[in-house]
């Protein structure tokens, strides 16, 4: 029966043995990848992550407009002259006053962080551990003392972050605010999630 | 390196018996050289449980077990999820590749004595396993929430209703509402994916360390253990099931994906038989299909619930129908007593056997066939024919068996 | 000469139908004819989704087609709130419909694998004006269906017209035949092709990926193939022990 006698050709047995062994683990990875795939973000969610257009007209200055973008809150802040005017006296309190951290799309890597001055557009999810910061644009404040020029204030962990997000020193968060990729349809509408096209 | 792995295997070894489960099981389980055909629907099915419990994980993944929401998240996998239309049609082409090779499985044992003593427990195990499955596609069904889930369910837990006294209660409390509901839905995935997968596994279990506690029967219906290698002890008919069958069974799995993919890729709905085409639109309490039949799997048993018509003994024609349905099921767990012919295998059982097998292979067909049909007069009648071939075959089996003629059986298996 | 023509052809029946079976005729669906698809979509959006949703199919799948997102966004798109990953819904009140056509139109998504493509093929194709239901409208596949027959401008107005026949064994049988009388848009054979591509396309909605998996099927297959041969060696090569 099974005893080991000279005719076994063991060349050929290892050969066919490793042809159907390469073939199975073919089979196997092959066979995987629907499953694996089938985990990431369905067409539902990529439909509801698409790029949102909002008309940023009607964001009044000094005024903050929440939209959502997959599943974050996105801010669009109309900021005033007196607004951008405290962005350069800062740099000395600011973690990254140059916005050197890839926290932003490069066409965002300016003082303003943003493509127009005026208006600011950020995830509003703080650096930390992910709260929504507070929109705090008053100067001064009981609870934020003498020295604030108007920012976010995160309620969970007290980081504070200036009005073009970037983080003050001394508080936990580690980063400036995010700014999402994205670009201008016209004077006054906006589609977040995309960059801008290149002329 | 080889020195690393061994000793990694012994450390496991004085902690768990992975080298001695791995003998007992593959390298010196012996099995019969002459297994033929037949004999490889046992590994299929395992193949099969196995897709069916990866593809279901995945399917849970998505699926919605909520009345307002299942339909629309079977499409959701089918359109929106990367792949999920594989592998939702894996699943369902799964369900029925199934019952095919169970069906197989369990006509192999008939043909060759398979449940015959000392292999009864083995083929209770293997009924029990029948059962689960029947419950698993039962239940299963239900969850696309298309009008054929819904009024399938409807009319089978309405069979319940048939049992006297206690009947409308229990088809209540299966529904656990006053017709099929979200509640019942809710239910029926709990069971589909936890309750009768459990059961499954573990009779599964049973069923393989019975197997390999007789050993396994063969085409020739003998014991190769009578006739053991004096010195080691091994079966002299007897092969290790790893490597002879591990390679043979690779090439029955290769034929098998062969098949499965031909009905998955090219053919999911089977003409209707795999997936119905009412089963695409979602369940409306108000509008009842105007044909309604389960799924083939289900249809022999089905015509002998519909071949009823008569109301008999102060019992009506309903409790018959249903009695003599679950009797056609629980029937097969006593075919090893009912059975009294002297050899196990057809191949040396006389005419009789052979006759009555034949009949009853034509007439599972036949029922089967009617199952999935619209009822006629005619249709009826030939169901009450069926019926009572199916039941005869059973019911006389201990008399055709002991005066048939039986060819004597070799003494080793005919190679 | 051209009115006499005319005349002769609305006589012709247009479809003969037996009184008690209805035989469906068969569509010509072609899943790989991107061309009809693409008519067949420009159909569906125009007279379908005007009342039905296919609540399961999402605009930008119709990338499918060889169509562009822009191009789906420019020519198939006419809720302009709408995402290109949106799904096709109709901002009907269900209830809405419920008043004006006594049911609320079924989704659409699925139904070529409900109804199947022949039946969708000849249903769309025999409505008649009956003046007894409330849309007057009348279908030969669907009798009193709630739908009014949204493409009659196009096909034109069919009359149901009964006949008593005498066959060669003398029985008497009612036979009902359809009868074009006024014509639409388009000629009948323009109209039975447009019908087509709209069934062609419903048929590729309720099961996307069919094509993909077709192909994917060849690959499995000949993956399969091999491994056949290879298991089938080795199992040969290994079975030479057993004596």
């Amino acid at each position: 029966m099974t005893d080991d006698n000279n005719q076994v050709d063991r060349g050929k047995r290892r050969f066919l043995i490793a042809t159907t062994t390469a073939l199975g683990g073919a089979a196997t990875v092959a066979s995987a990848v629907p499953f694996v795939a089938s985990m990431m973000p369905s067409q539902r969610a990529l439909a509801t992550g698409a790029p949102v257009e909002v008309d940023i007209g009607k964001v009044e200055l000094g005024t903050k407009l929440d939209v959502e973008w997959q599943g974050k809150p996105v801010w669009i802040v109309n900021r005033t002259k007196e607004m951008l005017a405290t962005l350069p006296t800062l740099i000395d309190k600011l973690v990254d006053p140059g916005s050197d951290v890839l926290q932003q799309p490069t066409y965002c890597k300016n003082l303003t962080r943003s493509i127009k001055p005026e208006y600011f557009v950020a995830v509003g999810i703080c650096t930390h551990l992910g709260c929504s910061p507070t929109f705090r644009p008053e100067e001064g404040g009981p609870d934020l003392g003498p020295d604030w020029s108007g920012g976010f204030f995160c309620p969970c962990h007290g980081s504070r972050f200036d009005l073009a997000g970037r983080v003050f020193k001394g508080f936990p968060a580690p980063a400036n605010l995010v700014v999402p990729p994205y670009r201008y349809l016209s004077d006054s509408r906006i589609l977040i999630g995309e960059d801008p096209k290149v002329a | 390196m080889n020195n690393k792995m061994s000793a990694l295997l012994n450390w496991v070894d004085e902690r768990f018996p992975l080298t001695a489960t791995l003998k007992a099981h593959l390298s010196e389980y012996y099995a019969p050289k002459n297994f033929n055909f037949w004999y490889y629907f046992g590994s299929l099915a395992l193949l099969v449980l196995v897709m069916q419990i990866v593809t279901g994980i995945f399917l849970t993944m998505n699926y919605k077990p909520d009345a307002n929401l299942a339909f629309a998240s079977v499409e959701y996998i089918m359109r929106d999820v990367s792949w999920g239309w594989l592998i939702r049609y894996m699943h369902s082409t799964g369900s029925s590749m199934f019952f095919v090779a169970v069906y197989l499985h369990m006509f192999r044992a008939m043909l060759y004595g398979s449940y015959r003593k000392p292999r009864e427990l083995l083929w209770i195990f293997g009924m029990l396993i029948y059962l689960c499955l029947m419950a698993e596609a039962f239940f299963g069904y239900l969850l696309p929430w298309g009008q054929m889930s819904f009024w399938g369910a409807q009319v089978i837990i309405n069979l319940f209703d048939a049992i006297p006294l206690i009947g409308p209660d229990l088809a209540l409390w299966i529904r656990g509402d006053y017709s099929v509901s979200d509640a019942t839905l809710n239910r029926f995935f709990a069971y589909h994916v936890i309750a009768v997968p459990l059961v499954l596994l573990g009779l599964v279990a049973a069923h393989i360390i019975a197997l390999h506690e007789v050993g396994s029967n063969n085409p020739d219906g003998i014991e190769i253990k009578k006739h053991k290698d004096p010195k080691t002890g091994i079966p002299l008919d007897g092969i290790p099931f790893h490597p002879y069958y591990t390679v043979k069974d690779m090439m029955g799995v290769v034929v098998f994906l062969f098949v499965f993919s031909i009905i998955m890729f090219f053919i999911p709905e089977m003409g209707g038989y795999f997936l119905e085409h009412n089963n695409f639109i979602p369940a409306d309490v108000l509008k009842t299909p105007e044909h309604i039949a389960p799924l083939w799997y289900f249809t022999p048993f089905y015509s002998i619930l519909r071949a009823n018509t008569f109301n008999f003994l102060w019992v009506p024609a309903k409790l018959w129908g249903v009695l003599l349905m679950g009797l056609a099921v629980i029937i097969f767990f006593f075919l090893p007593w009912l059975d009294r012919s002297l050899v196990k295998s057809v191949r040396y059982r006389g005419q009789f056997y052979k006759t009555a097998l034949t009949l009853f292979t034509i007439s599972f067909i036949v029922l089967g066939y009617l199952g999935t049909q619209p009822v006629t007069e005619i249709r009826t009648v030939i169901a009450q024919i069926g019926t009572v071939i199916y039941f005869l075959f059973f019911f006389l089996m201990p008399w055709y068996t002991k005066i048939d003629k039986t060819k004597p059986e070799p003494e080793r298996v005919r190679w | 000469m051209v009115k006499s023509i005319l005349i002769a052809l609305l006589l012709v029946p247009v479809m003969a139908i037996a009184s008690n079976e209805i035989k469906l005729d068969t569509a010509p669906v072609n899943l790989y004819d991107t061309i009809s698809l693409q008519r067949g979509v420009r159909i569906f959006v125009n007279y379908c989704v005007t009342c039905h949703n296919a609540a399961y199919m999402r605009y930008n799948r119709l990338q499918d087609l060889g169509l562009t997102e822009q191009q789906i966004k420019d020519n198939l798109m006419f809720a302009v709130a709408k995402r290109v990953g949106d799904t096709m819904t109709v901002a009907m009140d269900k209830n809405d419909a419920k008043d004006w056509f006594g049911t609320t139109p079924p989704d659409l998504s699925l139904i070529a694998r409900s109804r199947g493509a022949d039946w969708l093929y000849t249903y769309l194709r025999v409505f008649y004006r009956d003046n007894t239901t409330h849309t007057g409208w009348n279908n030969v596949v669907f009798p009193r269906v709630g739908m009014p027959h949204v493409l009659h401008e196009l096909q034109g107005v069919q009359v149901l017209k009964t006949e008593m026949q005498t066959d060669a064994l003398g029985h008497k049988h009612e036979v009902q035949n359809l009868l074009l009388e006024a014509p639409g848009t388009l000629t009948p054979a323009q109209y039975d092709m447009l019908v087509a591509d709209l069934v062609n396309y419903l048929v590729y909605m309720a099961d996307p990926a069919k094509t993909f998996r077709i192909q994917l099927g060849i690959y499995v297959l000949f993956f399969l193939a091999i491994s056949f041969v290879a298991t089938y060696m080795l199992k040969k090569e290994f079975w030479k022990d057993v004596h």
